[in-house]
């Protein structure tokens, strides 16, 4: 009964945070210059003034901010996020379409940053002043310090216009005919660089963390008693060690789901990768308000389950966690 | 004026337009997929209702237009097969080509152009375009004709590339509205030669050939995919290794010469007088030491435009002097070009009463537009005024809704800005200097320019049918403007079109660009 009390009070909190959230940013928004009609104007290279006061009339922003907001959020408590004023859709279908892509790249990014992280991360733990050790830090450093765009921009002139390996742009190649084999190639090959771009960010996080942690957890009392046993090497570092030291790690792989949107804007633009951080990007340029809180909507849902789902590994990686 | 064209002369025109074209000798091959690509996902696929170059790419080829126009600005038949004018300039008839049908198999009737005019009139964003049309008359399924309240020579303009798209009254007339119809975007059934297959926003639109094409033969296309690729430099590569075939409106100097570098890569100019961009600098004549013409001309005569033509541009764009674009046949080029002159930059600056001090004379903002690459621009304009003791400040502008605020509303000193002609000056130039229309939003008269006589100007020739005497008129408000300086013109935006050696026949001949029907461009082996 307390357990489930508790959940009720961190989902009636998460309700009333999601909730200021939205008016602040609805708030915020409203506060840049200019909008949308603005930019539709742009995309139709100039517009009669009369034109323009119509379709301001028509999506209510001639009327007053109060009226405009509580109609907003009246509409979100009713569970319709409204229609995109630029993309003339509604903002939930337009999401949905753009979700799946996002995702793909996203969770295969910081599987592979976390999966090549920790290893890399255990292999300089190992040897914390050898040259592998080094040369790991130089190359995680790098990654993280290097911006994405020009990363990106350099793995395209390497793998797609010198040696053409992987495509420039897209998820997938729509002249590409066959079955779903193909197509499931055909969108793995699209998906190779954006990852490897988007990986070289989180890497430097997971393998300084992996390291940082295994060296604490292999100076540590049970360690010396598994060596002291007798135990082969590999068995102390990776039965023993290894899994006290992911705790952390699993901890800060949580903490990147916000990324969905954040980290993958620019990852997204260099390959025009159809996902949610381009649309959020160009909706805000585009004062597209119903679509930017559509996507901030999302993507709190995103974290909220993100860390259910962290809650959920950890307790099954950490014995300890179970008793809490 | 009578304007009658046959059968035969159509004929002759595309056997011109073939021959005119860089591969005379080879013949077009039937078949094969394009690919090219878009900078941004159109809002709408319909041009009835949304104008913009990304609508018009795949618009024009979903939808046809009356009319289509040769490299030398003379209309040609489309899916009208002949026109004529009546002498009182007050009757335009069009003659539809009879075995024309919607990608339904709905014939298209002349009640399809009645309703086309209907709504582009009440919805599409250039009201000047269709405004005198008082009524369409159809006589008959297959003649269309349009009432004007008085002569309009910029109707025949507007009837061409993605400015008039014929509709289906059967689909669009059926009470929704038309802006947000859910056929804009999807089974949308159009009268051009190439059909809707699949639009996802954000990755790309696939085009078929539509069978029931009234011209036989045509399109030599199989399919057009036009993929959406907004980072400029990702689109070129894609164009080097072959992923793409085509692409058009590239302006960004460095990326034009890279691409004339590249092997197997065609770059043009050519095919953009209607779009007609120009880039210029705005000055609001409304405030500070801006009101005075001898400042404005000072300015003028202490930017050194061959540096930005040279340098800044790298030699890709053309020189512009006026708001007409230089590709245009109204285009008098026949004005001062204000040559750089420091000294007489400096005695009209003493004259109008802004001594030097200290070697300043003034402060004066600049904003910086946010389009992709004219931050050079920008600065190298800061720098030469500083040469004659004005001190400019630049202002960095976020985003293109903010800009747009500021220029709408008339909250600045100078900008960089550019802006389109659109075809006729009626449709694009007018707006900007019109004193009825200062300060109506973004690409309005955004500078307070007010001169009666360019007022009076601007309307004889909207009305006046005869072409000399149009472009008469054209020339002195050309030369009017020139003078006084609302608006320094930079260069015509060096719009190009990068193609691959593949494409025969690419869309580079006629004004439109790809914001006219790709029937008859195709892929060689």
């Amino acid at each position: 009964m307390d357990f489930l009390s508790g959940v009720a009070t961190r989902i009636f909190y998460a309700i009333i945070l999601l909730l200021a959230v939205l008016v602040l940013n609805f708030t915020l928004i409203h506060l840049a210059p200019g909008d949308v009609v603005d930019t539709i104007a742009q995309s139709m290279g100039g517009a009669d003034a009369e034109v323009l006061a119509k379709i301001r009339a028509e999506y209510g922003l001639d009327q007053p901010f109060i009226y405009q907001l509580s109609t907003y959020i009246g509409r979100v408590l009713s569970f319709d996020l409204g229609f995109s004023f630029y993309y003339n859709m509604p903002v939930t279908e337009l999401i949905l379409q753009r979700i799946p892509a996002t995702l793909l790249l996203v969770i295969t990014a910081q599987l592979l940053a976390m999966f090549v992280g920790v290893i890399l991360g255990v292999i300089s733990a190992r040897r914390p002043n050898g040259v592998l050790s080094n040369f790991v830090t130089f190359f995680a450093l790098f990654g993280y310090s290097a911006p994405v765009f020009w990363t990106g921009i350099l793995l395209l002139i390497t793998f797609s216009l010198n040696i053409q390996w992987f495509p420039v742009a897209g998820m997938r190649d729509v002249t590409v005919e066959g079955g779903a084999w193909v197509h499931f190639v055909d969108v793995l090959r699209h998906l190779v660089l954006p990852v490897i771009s988007l990986a070289s960010i989180f890497l430097a996080l997971y393998s300084r963390l992996a390291r940082a942690t295994m060296l604490e957890t292999l100076g540590s009392d049970y360690v010396r008693t598994a060596k002291a046993k007798g135990l082969p090497d590999h068995q102390v570092v990776y039965k023993h060690a290894l899994k006290n030291a992911l705790s952390p790690v699993i901890t800060l792989a949580g903490l990147q789901f916000s990324a969905v949107v954040s980290g993958a804007v620019l990852v997204e633009t260099v390959f025009s990768w159809p996902g949610l951080g381009t649309l959020a990007f160009q909706s805000i340029l585009a004062r597209d308000t119903p679509t930017i809180l559509g996507i901030l909507f999302f993507s709190a849902l995103v974290v909220i389950v993100g860390n259910l789902v962290t809650d959920f590994v950890l307790r099954m990686v950490d014995p300890r966690m179970r008793a809490r | 004026m009578k304007h009658v064209v046959t059968n035969f002369l159509k004929a002759t025109a595309i056997t011109s337009i073939l021959a005119t074209g860089a591969v005379a000798q080879e013949t077009p091959k039937m078949g094969g997929t394009l690919v090219t690509v878009m900078g941004s996902t159109p809002r709408v696929l319909n041009p009835a209702v949304q104008s913009g170059i990304v609508t018009g790419l795949v618009g024009a080829q979903l939808f046809a237009a009356p009319l289509r126009y040769d490299e030398g600005w003379n209309p040609q038949p489309y899916l009208a097969k002949s026109w004529e004018v009546s002498d009182d300039g007050l009757k335009v008839t069009l003659h539809l080509q009879e075995n024309a049908t919607f990608h339904d198999g709905e014939p298209i009737k002349s009640s399809d152009v009645a309703f086309s005019v209907k709504i582009i009139q009440e919805f599409h964003p250039f009201k000047s375009m269709f405004s005198p049309v008082t009524s369409v008359d159809t006589p008959d399924e297959h003649t269309a004709v349009l009432n004007l309240a008085h002569p309009h020579p910029a109707l025949m303009l507007a009837m061409s590339g993605q400015l008039m798209s014929i509709i289906p009254e059967h689909i669009y007339g059926d009470g929704q509205d038309p802006k947000n119809h859910p056929r804009n975007n999807e089974n949308v059934v159009g009268s051009g030669p190439f059909k809707l297959v699949e639009f996802v926003p954000g990755e790309h639109v696939i085009m078929e050939r539509y069978d029931g094409f009234w011209e036989q033969g045509l399109p030599y296309l199989d399919k057009i995919v036009a993929r959406i690729i907004p980072d400029s430099a990702a689109r070129a590569i894609a164009l080097e290794n072959g992923e793409i075939h085509l692409s058009t409106f590239e302006n960004q100097p460095t990326i034009v010469n890279r691409m004339s570098a590249a092997k197997g890569m065609n770059v043009s100019n050519d095919g953009y007088g209607g779009i007609g961009p120009i880039d210029w600098l705005a000055m609001n004549v409304t405030r500070g030491p801006l009101q005075d013409v001898r400042v404005r001309q000072a300015i003028a005569y202490a930017i050194d435009k061959n540096f930005i033509l040279k340098a800044v541009m790298r030699g890709t764009a053309k020189d512009a002097l006026t708001g007409v674009h230089p590709d245009s046949p109204l285009y008098n080029g026949d004005v001062n070009a204000y040559a750089l002159d420091v000294d007489k930059a400096n005695a009209l600056l003493d004259e109008a009463g802004y001594g030097m001090n200290g070697g300043k004379r003034f402060d004066i903002t600049l904003e910086l537009v946010p389009f992709p690459g004219y931050k050079p621009q920008t600065e190298y304009i800061k720098q030469a005024l500083s040469k004659v003791g004005i001190n400019v400040t630049i202002n960095a502008t976020p985003d293109f809704p903010s800009w747009a605020k500021k220029m709408g509303t008339m909250d600045f000193d100078m900008s960089l800005d550019s802006v389109y002609n659109w075809g006729d000056p009626v449709i694009g130039v007018n707006r900007t200097y019109m004193s009825s229309n200062i300060a109506k939003g973004v690409w309005s008269n955004t500078q307070g320019y007010s001169n009666a006589r360019v007022d009076e100007l601007l309307a004889q020739a909207a009305e006046e049918n005869d072409q000399a005497k149009r472009k008469a008129l054209y020339a002195e408000f050309q030369q009017i403007v020139n003078e006084e300086v609302p608006i320094y013109y930079l260069n015509a935006v060096p719009m190009h079109t990068f193609y691959s050696d593949k494409i025969g026949n690419p869309p580079i001949t006629g004004i439109w660009s790809t914001s006219s029907p790709m029937d008859r461009v195709w892929l060689k082996d």
